[in-house]
């Protein structure tokens, strides 16, 4: 019996890597790409280890296109993406707050709001959103990629009320008889109690936006105000034959402040996502 | 700190207001009305205008009535948007789900390698949605790319993948369920919240693995199903980046995506009053889809207080 218990797990652990591998394959295959040369890449082998380590293709790819570098590029994604990420981990929590703890006169109504606003598609208010910001004169500027951010986001709202239903009412009602406001019960208990979900938020946020090719692509008019994702873009989209050694080099530096983030903060990412509201 | 008690009579009035829960409540909620009514509700209504008229972002508009919704009902290129965008989504949701369900289920043993097995399920999710991973896809299915090249050692002819019409949409559909991560991680945390005292019952009554699973597992998870299919449906139906990248609608419109086309006739051609019209078109579709999951969940969903 034992010994049985051993294969099986031993065949688990097998199977489960195995797996693994293959999920992460194309990745690994993109980022010893970034060291090979066309002919390397193109050549269909499965190896993932360069014939020779061609760094120079970071180099090559760092320079940019026309006289903008990925210095510029990389700066503009981190203060769009940093902004982002902010103002959503504040407004969602102030929101959340409201709608889970506060009994205010019409708190159900502005609920289902919310979750409609959550069931509705960004493609679907694509094109009306353009009209207003085009209205505003905000087209050509980063503030349509930042300004919303601050006016919390559904999923997330959504997210940590559900985390909210797990930290017991005792402690508001105890904070309260302690002579804390509504106001300081949530600087001072819910807010610090609420960190997994906050940090699960940072990290889903950063790589949305980071990762995010449409909205730059409508809304960002300057190629000095390009981000990184609209860079890689560009190098697909040279006239000439694509370079696809520098091509993947940036691919690959483009991943790493997400991989950053995640790995900082991975241990938290399941712990911040609390599924015992969504039971009937 | 509440300051009440010790306040001179002047201020109770005010801190009656201020600590009132009517006012916490929509102080708290103000960033939440402010944009949902700048960014939702005024974006959509004047939308709604300027799809009943020719706008088009440089000349005034004129008014013309329900044209746009009548041309977009007789506007192919439109229809088939809507087609090949329900048939993305009915192949890559359920493929992911079922997947994301598969690992989910699998990473439940108690093992210190688990939580590193689900950073590497996870890694997909994290950067698939990103323009570098859709180069990767686009050279990875290419003509005389890896995908090809290894098939052909295994004696299976190339195919042109993005060449086709029929084939062009399964490289960007297998994408979609390769991040599957996110839905894992949900399924993870609720599979967790099942008590393990209903699996050691049920295996006293002899239930086997396969029989606990349907028994148990599926009809505790079921609210999370519900959740994840809703917003995969979603997401799913808002598949842009990856077709943009990889195939640019083609070939022959064979992915011309919802999105894609809206993008084309309102950024591309300038087309704002058609493009308006076509994003009420699809809410009204989103809306119904929905409205049909949740109308349907009430017989497959188990509710804990019902039983």
């Amino acid at each position: 019996m034992k010994g049985r218990k051993v294969v099986s797990t031993v065949i688990y652990h097998i199977f489960i890597a195995a797996l693994g591998l293959v999920m992460v394959y194309p990745v690994l295959w993109m980022v010893s790409g970034s060291l090979k040369n066309n002919a390397e890449i193109l050549s269909g082998s499965l190896s993932l280890i360069p014939p020779a380590w061609r760094w120079e293709n970071f180099a090559q790819g760092w320079r940019g296109f026309g006289h903008v570098t990925f210095t510029t590029y990389f700066k503009n994604s981190i203060l769009i993406t940093t902004f982002a990420t902010l103002g959503t981990v504040i407004s969602s929590s102030l929101i959340a707050y409201a709608l889970s703890r506060v009994k205010f006169a019409g708190r159900k109504l502005w609920f289902t709001i919310m979750i409609g606003t959550m069931l509705l598609p960004g493609q679907v208010v694509m094109i009306p959103q353009y009209l207003i910001y085009n209205r505003i004169h905000w087209v050509g500027t980063p503030l349509p990629l930042i300004v919303p951010h601050f006016f919390g986001a559904p999923f997330f709202i959504y997210m940590m009320m559900q985390f909210m239903t797990s930290i017991p009412r005792e402690l508001d009602e105890a904070a309260i008889i302690d002579g804390c406001s509504k106001y300081s019960v949530f600087s001072r208990v819910i807010f610090p109690l609420l960190k997994p979900s906050l940090i699960s938020t940072i990290i889903i946020q950063f790589y949305w936006k980071w990762d995010d090719y449409m909205g730059p692509m409508l809304y960002l008019g300057k190629p000095t105000s390009y981000t990184v994702s609209i860079a890689v873009k560009l190098f697909a989209d040279a006239t000439s034959k694509t370079d696809y050694g520098p091509m993947f080099a940036m691919s690959t530096l483009s991943m790493i402040p997400v991989f950053t983030i995640f790995l900082v903060f991975n241990r938290y990412l399941v712990d911040g996502i609390s599924t015992s509201g969504l039971k009937g | 700190m509440n300051k009440k008690k010790n306040d001179g009579s002047g201020r109770t009035g005010w801190n009656r207001f201020i600590y009132n829960n009517n006012t916490v409540g929509y102080v708290f909620l103000a960033p939440f009305v402010i944009g949902f009514l700048c960014f939702t509700i005024i974006p959509m209504i004047s939308s709604l205008y300027y799809s009943c008229t020719d706008y088009n972002m440089i000349d005034k508009e004129t008014w013309i009535g329900i044209n746009n919704y009548i041309n977009l009902f007789k506007d192919e290129r439109f229809l088939n948007s809507i087609k090949v965008t329900l048939e993305y989504v009915f192949f890559s949701v359920p493929l992911k789900l079922a997947f994301a369900l598969f690992i989910a289920f699998l990473l439940t043993r108690p093992s210190k390698a688990v939580s590193f097995y689900r950073s590497l399920y996870y890694l997909p999710s994290l950067i698939g949605g990103s323009v570098a991973v859709a180069l990767v896809w686009k050279e990875l299915f290419a003509r005389k790319g890896l995908i090809n090249v290894n098939l052909g050692k295994l004696g299976i002819d190339a195919v042109n993948w993005f060449g086709n019409m029929t084939t062009a949409k399964w490289p960007i559909i297998l994408m979609t369920v390769w991040q599957f991560g996110s839905s894992m991680l949900i399924f993870a945390a609720g599979l967790k919240e099942i008590p393990s005292s209903y699996y050691e019952a049920a295996k006293i009554d002899g239930a086997n693995g396969w029989q606990s699973f349907w028994k148990i597992t599926m009809p505790c998870l079921s609210p999370i199903i519900l959740f994840n299919l809703i917003m995969q449906l979603i997401s799913s139906f808002m598949v842009f980046t990856q077709a943009f990248v990889i195939t640019g609608g083609g070939p022959n419109d064979a992915t011309m995506y919802y999105a894609l086309y809206v993008y084309k006739q309102g950024i591309n051609n300038r087309n704002m009053g058609y493009a308006s019209a076509m994003s009420w078109v699809m809410l009204v579709i989103m809306s119904v889809i929905t409205l049909i999951v949740f109308k349907t969940s009430n017989h497959w969903v188990f509710n804990e207080s019902e039983s």
